[in-house]
């Protein structure tokens, strides 16, 4: 089985601290309890059950200003604090799930920390759980992570062997469940409430907010969904300190990011660097410039549901501030990278299918909308585009990509590449309508170059 | 077939499968939120939920027929229709097509003589698109079973199902059946 995901990684840089992958070498073999615990890890979870109260846990990750890695960027602290504590909490369980959905096309990070450093995700998990008083937690994971799933359920085992799951963890009268719920697959189920109805056994369309999840979510109890990334961070700033987690990161974020690259570039991969490290060094220096021939059209930086950026954009940070100033959003922070043989038209029509057909039909702009929009792009690079056809796409933008107008950020998602391509790559979509065919067009072959 | 009569052909889950769904109703406040844990778990032993499987579910969690059916066919991984040995989750999205998934979807169809949503004719295998797959930066990628395949092209899918009998899309009847013949004297 084949599951590299960091093989094509530069030359490891000593003076950048690795956090998050410090036991993920490159032969990617997992780490076990004994490798986990030599390494430092649980050193955490030791620190809190011996002293420290949620209370104190909250006030550390609020000082650490760490902001949620699955894409929106809420700071994961006041995330937290909203969870009602103590006796303002009515008697009952509480949950923290584990969003380990990772669906967002051209996302491959998530992956890589759970089957390599399973044991990382679990102590953040507990710390997390600990510190909003959870009993209960989920991993939700897709069902075709396999071998994460494996790794997981093995690392699960040997923490309720060793005492750190189960009841009364490390003798000090906390008690936490954990378990791992394979999913049966939908893209939605990545919508934090669309989620919670999956792990309740329904259909996973995304409930109204509010109430939100941290007053009323699984089973109408308090619950945090937080992503993979996000949770992995939390030993590290337990045991480290929020001052230490300010310093790796490069502006006004904190910490470190799992940045990737996917397309035409010479070495695709996934690299831990820190937060706020210029997009034109993750491409060229990462992901070795772009591959032989090929010359740098726009790129995605986070992600199929975020905005189109362009060359102009190379030298900003990949922050979530700066990406956000430029029309953007950082996301997930894995790029995915158009280059300049590669049809424009083309790549939003693959995103707008997959999101026409990942919407779970609930609401009408949604679920009409996108099919819409899909079959004028079809038009479009089938050659049989009209030019009023790009006044409607505009239209569609404008109506379906209204926060407000669906019920929930599928749809505005799916938006986004449409619009920032009709900004970046108007003269292509009036080509397209002027030749009456797609000026890219290629043979139906294997584009892979030998670069890689 | 009526309700009646789908009760009548109901096949009774086993009592692994009992096992297996109780242990996932024990940490469940309603017996309807093991509806997708008892789905997967019947799968997995009959390979697909056919009408009598969804029944007998369906009447073990105390849910309507029609409610589990709503959970049954939202979801990609949950087969409301008999599938091969192996289901092929090939990736068609972003990342898979800028390089060049859909010239390797077009080998896989010529080499299996399948399209999307079929199966081979000696039953091996189902070729089902799945969104982004996550290993982008191995792009294009696929899973046969349970294994992931990555970088692919013609030469990697040629090897992968190299116990394959080549068909034509006009498989007819006769050449179906001596496919499922040499698979079975090869296995």
């Amino acid at each position: 089985m084949n599951n590299s995901l960091i093989e094509n990684s530069t030359t490891e840089n000593p003076l950048i601290e690795k956090v998050l992958t410090r036991n993920i070498g490159p032969d990617l073999k997992p780490t076990d309890m004994t490798a986990y615990e030599a390494n430092g890890g649980y050193r955490a979870l030791h620190k809190v059950m011996s002293g420290m109260s949620s209370e104190d846990c909250l006030e550390v990750i609020k000082a650490s200003n760490l902001r949620g890695r699955g894409g929106a960027g809420f700071p994961t602290g006041m995330k937290w604090s909203f969870v009602p504590m103590g006796d303002k909490c009515s008697p009952g369980h509480k949950y923290l799930v584990c969003n380990a959905d990772e669906m967002e096309p051209g996302t491959f990070k998530d992956r890589l920390l759970m089957e390599c450093d399973p044991h990382q995700l679990i102590e953040g998990m507990i710390l997390a759980a600990y510190t909003i008083e959870a009993d209960r937690s989920y991993i939700f994971i897709r069902g075709e992570y396999v071998v994460a799933i494996e790794r997981l359920e093995q690392a699960l085992a040997d923490c309720y062997k060793k005492g750190y799951l189960g009841e009364n963890i490390l003798g000090s009268g906390y008690d936490l469940e954990m378990h791992v719920h394979t999913s049966a697959g939908r893209y939605i189920c990545g919508e934090e409430t669309a989620l919670i109805n999956a792990l309740e056994g329904k259909r996973a369309n995304p409930r109204a907010k509010p109430p939100f999840p941290q007053v009323s979510g699984l089973w109408g109890r308090p619950t945090i969904v937080n992503n993979v990334e996000t949770l992995c961070n939390i030993s590290h700033i337990i045991d480290k300190g929020p001052e230490w987690f300010q310093s790796l990161g490069l502006g006004e974020d904190a910490g470190t990011k799992l940045y990737g690259a996917s397309g035409h570039v010479k070495t695709p991969g996934c690299w831990e660097l820190p937060i706020g490290t210029p997009v034109r060094e993750i491409l060229e220096k990462h992901a070795g410039g772009m591959a032989d021939g090929r010359k740098l059209k726009g790129f995605l930086p986070g992600g199929g549901s975020t905005d189109f950026l362009v060359e102009e954009h190379l030298d900003l940070p990949m922050d979530y501030g700066s990406i956000g100033a430029a029309g953007s959003r950082m996301g997930t922070g894995t790029m995915i990278i158009l280059d300049n043989q590669t049809c424009p038209i083309g790549m939003v029509l693959n995103l707008i299918r997959f999101f026409a057909h990942e919407s779970c039909g609930f609401c009408t702009p949604c679920r009409e909308g996108l099919p819409w929009t899909r079959q004028v792009l079809e038009d479009i690079e089938a050659g049989h585009g009209r030019k009023e056809d790009l006044d409607t796409l505009l239209r569609q933008v404008k109506y379906i990509g209204a926060i407000g107008n669906t019920h929930c950020a599928l749809a505005p998602g799916a938006m986004e590449p449409l619009q920032s391509a009709l900004k970046y790559f108007q003269s292509d979509f009036e080509a397209h309508v002027e030749q009456g065919c797609c000026p890219y067009s290629r043979p139906l072959e294997n584009q892979r170059g030998e670069s890689t | 077939m009526s309700e009646q009569q789908l009760i009548q052909s109901d096949i009774a889950l086993s009592a692994e499968e009992i096992q297996q769904i109780d242990a996932e109703l024990a940490h469940m406040p309603q017996k309807s939120g093991a509806a997708i844990d008892a789905l997967k778990i019947v799968q997995r032993q009959r390979g697909w939920i056919s009408d009598e499987s969804l029944m007998a579910i369906a009447r073990y969690l105390d849910m309507s027929p029609e409610a589990l059916e709503g959970v049954a066919t939202f979801y990609n991984l949950i087969y409301r229709q008999p599938v091969g040995n192996k289901v092929v989750l090939f990736c068609d999205s972003v990342s898979c097509w800028i390089c060049g998934c859909d010239g390797v979807k077009q080998k896989i169809s010529e080499k299996l003589g399948v399209d999307y949503g079929e199966t081979t004719a000696d039953n091996q295998y189902t070729l089902i698109p799945v969104p982004c797959l996550g290993a982008c930066d191995k792009a294009p990628v696929m899973m046969v079973g349970d294994d992931l395949h990555t970088n692919l092209n013609n030469e990697k899918i040629d090897q992968i199902f190299s116990g394959q009998v080549s068909t034509t899309a006009s498989t007819t009847e006769s050449t179906a059946e001596s496919t499922t013949t040499s698979e079975e004297e090869g296995s």
